[in-house]
C-alpha cells in the first residue's frame, strides 16, 4: 500500500457547499435587526445571487465539485496523480442522485458526497503522491554548522533598483509638491487641522502613501475557507490606484504558497478539527476569564503539560496570543540594570517586549555569533553605562528561523558563547517549532541540543500547529514566578476551548500518540517539501536566501516593481505568495516569500517551480552566480561533494563560471534523488 | 617596490576599472553625458561634482554613537579575568511565599466555564468570576455556528492579517462593530488584552502628549510607556483636575511646534470599577483640542441600552470619541479586541499598529461568535436589563449590608469590585499586602463555600524596580463578576455567602 490518504474518518461531514454560502445561511434571519450600514456590508459577503430552488444548489453544488477539480490539477503540463477525482464523479453530482451501483467491481468510485468529501479534504492538505517524498529535517552532524552562502545579482540589478527608489522618490514628491497647492483635499489628513495636529506626520506617510500604495492589492488580501493547501481568495479591484477596494464577489482557489501552515493542520475535517469541534460542544467556545482568575481549565493544564514534555522542558504556559508572549515575558524577565542582547532581524514582537521591559537593549548583527562574542566581551568587561557597576543579568534573544530570511539560529556556537559568557539565553521558536528537527521540537531538535541548555524556549502556536497563541517553556521555578508576574497571565484573556484542543491534537499527532505514523509523515514532508522547492529555485537560477531545511524560503527580486509584477504573475497563474519590501527588509533586497507546507503535494511544487520558470524568464529573476548552490552535476567529482567538507570550497571554486540554469524538465526529473543528498 | 612599479599598477588598475566600467550597461551614455555637459559648461560639471562628493560624504560619515564616551579600554587579559568573574542574577527571583500560595490556589475549572462550574477538587461552584455576564456560553446556537464556521474555516488563519490572514469574517466581524457603535470603521484584532497597547503607539510619538487618568489599567500604561510621548497625569476621575492639567499642557506647548495631544481614559475603569464622565471630557478634549482614545474594554457590551458602551449610556455621539477601543472576549463570549474609529485611523493601524501587523489574525470561529452575540445584544435587549437586576440584587447583599467593604463600582458594572472601607483600614492598620493576603483568604472562604469569586491583581512591578519606581497602584479589592445565568434568588445567596467570607475572615483577623 504505497498511498493513503491522510483522514481516517470517513463519515461525512454535513455537506457544506462553499464557505460563502455557510455565511449567507444565516444572514436573512439577522438582518431584520440591523442597520443600513450593516446590510451593505453583509451584502459583501454573498457571492453570487442567491438560488432558493433546490436544483439551483444542486447546480451551484456541482459547479465548484467540478471548479475543485479543475483547480486541484496539480501541475500545468496536465502531469495528473491521485489528487485529481474522477470526471466522471462531477457529472453524477449535477443529476444530484445517490449511485445506486451494488458492489460488483473491485474497484468503486466514491458516490458524489464522498468525491466531494474527498475533494474538499485533499484541497486542505494534499495526500503523498510516493514514499519517496519525505525527509529528515536534521542537522548533518559531519559538517560544522555554517551560515548559507549569500548569492548577490549583477551590479545592474542594485543599480536599476538604487534608480527605481530614486524614481518613486523623486515622482512621489512631485506628486506630493502638486498635490498639496491643487488637492487640498487629499493632503488633509497631513496638514494641522483646526489646531489639530495631523494624526500621520507628512514624513512617516510618504513611504505608504507614494510607494506601498502602489501594491497595496499584494497585501492583505482577503481570503475564505480553510487556508490549507489552497486557499481561496476574494477577488477585488481598485477604482483608485488601490486606496480602496471593491470586492468582486468572484472568488478564486489559488495554491498556498504563503500561509504558516506548516505541518498542514489548517484542516476543517480530520481528527484536529473534529476534537475541536466535540471540545465546543463540551467545553463551549470560551472560557471569558483571565488565566489568573477563573481561566484556568484543565484544557490549558493539559495543553501545557503537553507542550513543555514537547519542547523538553519541566513546564510551560500558554497564552492566547504569540505576540503578547514575548511582549510580556520580557518585563517579566529583565528589567532596569539588565542588558537585552537580541539578533538584529528579531521579530517585532521581541523589539516590543524589550522596550517594555526598561532593560538596556543591544544589537549583534544577524547570526553573526562572531560579533554577539565581540559584544559580549565590551558589554560585560565595561558593565553599565555611565557607573561601569557589572549587569544584573544579560538575556541574549533569538529566534530559531527568522521568518523573512529563511536562515536557522546557529544554536551549538551560542550554546559554547552561553557557558563562557553566563547569559540566559532565549530563543523564540515561533516559526522553528513543528517545522525542525527529526521529530518537530525545534531547533533544539534539529541540533540535537539537550533543551536544558536554553533558559527559555518560546514558541507560537499560529503556525505549524494551525491554533493561535502562544507558549514560554522553561523550568519549573521559572514557570512558577512567571506565572504570578507575567501580565498576560493576570490580565489577558485566556486561550479558547477549540483553540486549546486543536494545539493538543496537533501536538499528539506529531508525537505520533493520535492516529501513529501521520505526523511522522507531516514532518518528513514538510521536510523533504523545503529541500525540493529550494533545490529546485536555485537550479532554475534564483536567489534563494536562507538554510537548506528551512521551510521558509525568500527569493530575491531586488527591484521594487517585480514585487506587484511578481505577485500579479504567480496570481494569475492561481498561485498566492508573499511579497516583501522594505521596510521589512533592506531597501534594497525585496523578495518574495514562499512558505513550504506539508500539506503541498511534490506536485504542487512542481506547478510552483513551473510557475517560477515562466516568471522568472519574463521577470528577469534569474541571477544567481551559482556560489550558493544548484550547479550542474559535474562529472567524477561526487564523492567530494558527498563528504560535506569540502561543499564549500569546492563548489565556489568551481561553480562561479557556470551560473544553474537548469531546465525545468531537468530539475523535476532530478529533483527527488538530489534533494537527499546535501544540497549544492 | 619602486615608483615605476607603483606606477604601473596603478595604470593597471586604472584599466582594469576602465574596461569594467565600460562593460557595465549605460555607462556609454554617462559617459557622453559628462562629456558634452564638460565642453558646455564647465561650472556645472564642477557643481554636480562637488553635489556628489557631498553625497558621498553624507553617506560615509559614521552615525556618532554617545555610548563610547566612557568607554573604558581593556586589554584581552582584563577582559577575560573580568568575564570570569562576573556573576549574573538568576533568570527570576525567588517567589515570595504569597506567590507560591497563589500558584498552589488558583482554581482549575473541569469542563465548561458558566455559572456553575466544576472545579478539579471535585466540587461544583457558582462562578462569579468570570466575565459571563450574560452567560452565552451556554448559548447552543452559538456553539452550532462556531462548529459552522470551524468546518469552513479550521482553526487558525495561520497568518498576521496582511498576508492573506484578512478573512471574510474578520471584514464582518469589523463592519458589526462598527455599525453596532456607528462609527465609520473598525479594526479587529486577535486579542484584547494587547489592543490599546498596540494602539496608542501607533499614533503617540516621541514629542507627541498624553494626558491620562491617573487609575487605567495596565495595558494602556504600557501603550504610553512605548509610545515614548509625554504624560501627564490627571486625578483619577477628577474632572476639575483634568481641565487644570489640559490648560497647563496648553500653556507650556503654546511657543513650541503643534504636537499630536492625547486624552486616555477608560469607560468602566478596570482598577476602580467606576464611569468616565464622558460628556465633560468631550468637552474638555473638544476646547483644548486634545483627541480622546477611550478604552472600553470593561464597558463595551455592558453599559447602554443595546450594550455599545459609555457612548450609549451618556448620550454622547461615538464619533465624538477619536478612537474607541474595547473587547469581544468578555461579556462578547468569543475573542479579540478591537478599535472603532475613522476609516483612515483604521487604515493606519493595519500597517502600523505592531500587535496587529506582526501578529496572526483572530480565528475564524471567535470572530463570527463575536458577530452573533453583537446582533444577540442588539436583538434582546432583555437581557441587559435582567443583568441590571442581578447587580441590584447582589449590590443590596454587599454595598450597604457589610460593615467591611464597600463597592467602587458604578452601579451598571457587573463587575462589583469590594474595597476595605477606608475607617477599617484605618483602623487595623492595613498594608496594602495586608489587604491582599486578607481578600486572598476570602475568596478561599467563598470557594470553600460554593462560590468562586476572585480578586483584583496588582499591576506586576518592572523587575529591578525600585520602591521608588512604584506608580499607581490599585487599592487591592474583591472581583465578583455578576452573570444572568444565575436567577436573582440565586445571585442573592452567593452574596450573602461572600458577606458572611469577608465578616469572618475580618474578625479572625483582629
Ligand atoms: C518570531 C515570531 N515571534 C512571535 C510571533 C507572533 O506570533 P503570533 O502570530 O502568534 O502573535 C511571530 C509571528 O509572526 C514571529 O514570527
Amino acid at each position: 500500500m504505497p498511498t493513503r490518504t491522510i483522514n481516517p474518518f470517513a463519515n461525512s461531514p454535513p455537506a457544506i457547499t462553499s464557505a460563502l454560502d455557510a455565511m449567507n445561511e444565516k444572514e436573512p434571519v439577522r438582518r431584520s435587526s440591523f442597520s443600513k450600514v450593516n446590510n451593505r456590508f453583509s451584502q459583501l459577503f454573498s457571492t453570487s445571487p442567491k438560488s432558493k430552488a433546490s436544483e439551483a444548489a444542486a447546480l451551484q453544488a456541482a459547479l465548484v465539485a467540478q471548479q475543485h477539480v479543475l483547480l486541484n490539477s496539480p501541475s500545468p503540463q496536465g502531469v495528473n496523480s491521485s489528487t485529481l477525482s474522477l470526471p466522471t464523479i462531477c457529472l453524477s453530482t449535477a443529476t444530484g442522485e445517490k449511485s445506486p451501483m451494488e458492489p460488483q467491481t473491485l474497484f468503486q468510485p466514491p458516490s458524489p458526497a464522498e468525491a466531494r468529501r474527498l475533494a474538499k479534504s485533499h484541497a486542505e492538505f494534499g495526500p503523498l503522491g510516493s514514499q519517496s517524498h519525505r525527509y529528515t529535517s536534521q542537522a548533518d552532524e559531519t559538517i560544522a554548522f555554517a551560515d548559507p552562502v549569500e548569492d548577490e545579482p549583477p551590479y545592474y540589478f542594485l543599480i536599476t533598483t538604487y534608480i527605481s527608489y530614486l524614481i518613486l522618490i523623486v515622482f512621489g514628491h512631485v506628486r506630493d509638491f502638486f498635490g498639496k497647492r491643487f488637492r487640498q483635499k487629499h493632503y488633509a489628513h497631513l496638514k494641522e487641522n483646526d489646531g489639530y495636529a495631523p494624526l500621520n506626520s507628512d514624513f512617516d506617510n510618504f513611504y505608504t502613501r507614494r510607494l506601498k500604495m502602489r501594491l497595496n492589492d499584494c497585501f492583505s488580501r482577503p481570503v475564505t475557507g480553510v487556508p490549507g493547501r489552497f486557499i481561496t481568495l476574494l477577488d477585488r479591484t481598485s477604482k483608485d490606484g488601490n486606496n480602496t477596494f471593491t470586492l468582486t464577489g468572484m472568488t478564486t482557489e489559488t495554491l498556498n504558497m504563503s500561509s504558516y501552515n506548516y505541518l498542514g493542520f489548517a484542516q476543517s475535517v480530520g481528527p484536529c478539527a473534529d476534537s475541536a469541534e466535540l471540545s465546543v460542544k463540551k467545553h463551549g467556545i470560551s472560557l471569558v476569564s483571565p488565566r489568573a482568575d477563573a481561566g484556568n481549565s484543565d484544557l490549558a493544564v493539559e495543553v501545557e503539560d503537553l507542550i513543555a514534555k514537547f519542547v523538553g522542558k519541566p513546564a510551560s504556559m500558554v497564552f492566547s496570543m504569540g505576540f503578547v508572549t514575548n511582549a510580556t515575558a520580557f518585563p517579566a524577565l529583565v528589567g532596569k540594570g539588565c542588558l537585552m542582547i537580541s539578533d538584529e532581524l528579531n521579530h517585532a514582537s521581541i523589539r516590543f517586549g524589550a522596550r517594555l521591559s526598561g532593560s538596556a537593549i543591544r544589537m549583534f548583527k544577524h547570526n553573526d555569533t562572531k560579533d554577539l562574542e565581540k559584544l559580549l566581551r565590551e558589554v560585560i568587561s565595561q558593565g553599565q553605562p555611565r557607573t561601569h557597576r557589572p549587569w544584573k543579568k544579560i538575556l541574549v534573544a533569538v529566534e530559531g528561523l527568522y521568518s523573512m530570511e529563511g536562515t536557522m539560529v546557529n544554536l551549538p556556537a551560542i550554546i559554547e558563547l552561553k557557558k563562557k559568557y553566563k547569559f540566559h539565553l532565549f530563543v523564540d521558536e515561533a516559526h522553528s517549532i513543528g517545522a525542525l528537527g527529526p521529530n518537530g521540537r525545534g531547533v533544539c531538535d534539529y541540533f540535537g541540543v539537550d533543551p536544558s541548555n536554553v533558559d527559555i524556549l518560546m514558541g507560537t502556536l499560529t503556525k505549524s500547529f494551525g491554533a493561535n497563541g502562544g507558549y514560554i517553556a522553561a523550568e519549573k521555578h521559572i514557570i512558577d514566578k512567571l506565572r504570578v508576574s507575567n501580565a498576560a497571565m493576570l490580565f489577558a484573556e485566556s486561550p479558547t476551548p477549540p483553540i486549546l484542543v486543536q494545539i493538543a491534537s496537533s501536538l499528539k499527532m506529531i508525537t505520533g500518540d493520535l492516529c501513529p505514523g501521520q505526523g511522522e509523515e507531516r514532518l518528513q514532508r514538510l521536510a523533504f517539501n523545503s529541500r525540493y522547492l529550494r533545490l529546485g529555485l536555485k537550479r532554475l537560477g534564483f536567489i534563494v536566501y536562507g538554510h537548506d531545511d528551512s521551510p521558509i524560503i525568500p527569493v530575491m527580486l531586488y527591484n521594487p516593481a517585480k514585487m506587484p509584477a511578481f505577485s500579479h504573475e504567480m496570481l494569475k497563474r492561481k498561485i498566492s505568495v508573499v511579497v516583501v519590501g522594505y521596510p521589512a527588509t533592506p531597501l534594497v533586497s525585496s523578495r518574495a516569500r514562499f512558505c513550504v507546507s506539508a500539506a503541498h503535494t511534490k506536485d504542487d511544487l512542481d506547478r510552483m517551480l513551473a510557475a517560477c520558470d515562466e516568471v522568472g524568464d519574463l521577470l528577469q529573476l534569474k541571477f544567481s552566480s551559482g556560489v550558493a548552490g544548484g550547479a550542474e552535476p559535474l562529472v567524477g567529482e561526487d564523492e567530494v561533494l558527498e563528504k560535506g567538507g569540502e561543499r564549500e570550497k569546492g563548489s565556489e571554486m568551481q561553480l562561479v563560471a557556470s551560473p544553474p540554469r537548469w531546465r525545468l524538465e531537468e530539475v523535476l526529473k532530478r529533483g527527488v534523488e538530489d534533494v537527499k543528498v546535501p544540497l549544492r | 617596490m619602486d615608483i615605476q612599479d607603483l606606477q604601473n599598477r596603478a595604470l593597471s588598475l586604472l584599466d582594469d576599472a576602465n574596461a569594467q566600467f565600460h562593460r557595465m550597461p549605460g555607462s556609454a551614455i554617462l559617459m557622453r553625458y559628462i562629456k558634452s555637459s564638460y565642453q558646455n559648461d564647465p561650472v556645472r560639471s564642477a557643481v554636480e561634482l562637488f553635489l556628489v562628493i557631498f553625497f558621498l560624504r553624507y553617506i560615509l560619515a559614521s552615525s556618532y554613537s554617545t555610548q563610547k564616551q566612557t568607554h573604558v579600554p581593556l586589554s584581552e587579559e582584563e577582559i577575560d579575568e573580568l568575564v570570569d568573574d562576573w556573576t549574573p542574577e538568576p533568570l527570576v527571583m525567588k517567589p515570595t511565599a504569597f506567590e507560591d500560595l497563589e500558584n498552589e490556589k488558583r482554581p482549575i475549572i473541569v469542563g465548561p466555564t458558566g455559572p456553575k462550574s466544576k472545579l478539579s477538587n471535585g466540587r461544583t461552584v457558582t462562578n462569579l468570576a468570570s466575565y459571563n455576564f450574560y452567560n452565552f456560553i451556554g448559548n447552543e446556537t452559538l456553539k452550532e455556528k462556531a462548529i459552522q464556521t470551524l468546518r469552513t474555516y479550521g482553526v487558525g488563519p495561520c497568518g498576521p492579517p496582511g498576508f492573506y490572514g484578512t478573512q471574510d469574517v474578520h471584514m464582518k466581524t469589523e463592519a458589526d462593530v462598527a455599525a453596532h457603535l456607528g462609527t465609520a470603521a473598525c479594526i479587529v484584532y486577535a486579542q484584547s488584552f494587547s489592543t490599546i497597547t498596540s494602539v496608542i503607539p501607533s499614533f503617540s510619538k516621541r514629542g507627541d502628549i498624553i494626558v491620562a487618568d491617573k487609575a487605567v489599567n495596565y495595558a494602556i500604561r504600557k501603550g504610553i510607556q512605548i509610545s515614548r510621548s509625554m504624560v501627564r497625569w490627571y486625578e483619577h476621575n477628577d474632572m476639575e483636575d483634568l481641565q487644570r492639567v489640559l490648560e497647563k499642557v496648553t500653556k507650556e506647548q503654546a511657543k513650541k511646534p503643534l504636537t499630536r495631544r492625547f486624552i486616555i481614559t477608560e469607560g468602566l475603569f478596570e482598577n476602580v470599577g467606576d464611569c468616565v464622565d464622558l460628556p465633560k471630557i468631550v468637552e474638555l478634549k473638544l476646547k483644548h483640542k486634545f483627541r480622546l482614545i477611550l478604552d472600553e474594554t470593561w464597558s463595551y457590551g455592558v453599559l447602554g441600552r443595546t450594550g455599545r458602551g459609555v457612548t450609549e449610556l451618556q448620550n454622547v455621539d461615538s464619533t465624538e470619541v477619536d478612537m474607541i477601543i474595547g473587547s469581544l472576549s468578555g461579556p462578547l463570549c468569543a475573542a479579540g479586541g478591537f478599535c472603532a474609529s475613522t476609516a483612515e485611523v483604521v487604515e493606519h493601524q493595519r500597517i502600523s499598529s505592531a500587535s496587529y501587523t506582526y501578529s496572526a489574525a483572530l480565528p475564524a470561529m471567535l470572530a463570527t461568535t463575536a458577530s452573533e452575540t453583537i446582533s444577540l445584544l442588539q436583538e434582546t435587549p432583555e437581557i441587559m436589563v435582567q443583568l441590571r437586576e442581578n447587580i441590584k440584587a447582589m449590590r443590596a447583599q454587599l454595598d450597604p449590608r457589610s460593615d467591611w467593604v464597600k463597592c467602587t463600582s458604578a452601579v451598571e458594572n457587573p463587575v462589583m469590585l469590594l474595597v476595605l472601607k477606608p475607617e477599617v483600614v484605618a483602623s487595623k492598620g492595613f498594608s496594602s499586602q495586608d489587604q491582599e493576603s486578607l481578600f486572598q483568604d476570602v475568596v478561599d472562604e467563598c470557594i470553600a463555600n460554593g462560590v468562586l469569586i476572585t480578586r483584583l491583581r496588582s499591576m506586576p512591578p518592572a523587575v529591578g524596580a525600585g520602591p521608588r519606581d512604584q506608580g499607581w497602584q490599585p487599592q487591592p479589592a474583591l472581583k465578583v463578576c455578576v452573570t444572568t445565568g444565575l436567577s436573582r434568588k440565586e445571585t442573592e445567596k452567593a452574596g450573602i455567602v461572600i458577606r458572611h467570607a469577608i465578616t469572618k475572615i475580618i474578625t479572625r483577623r483582629k
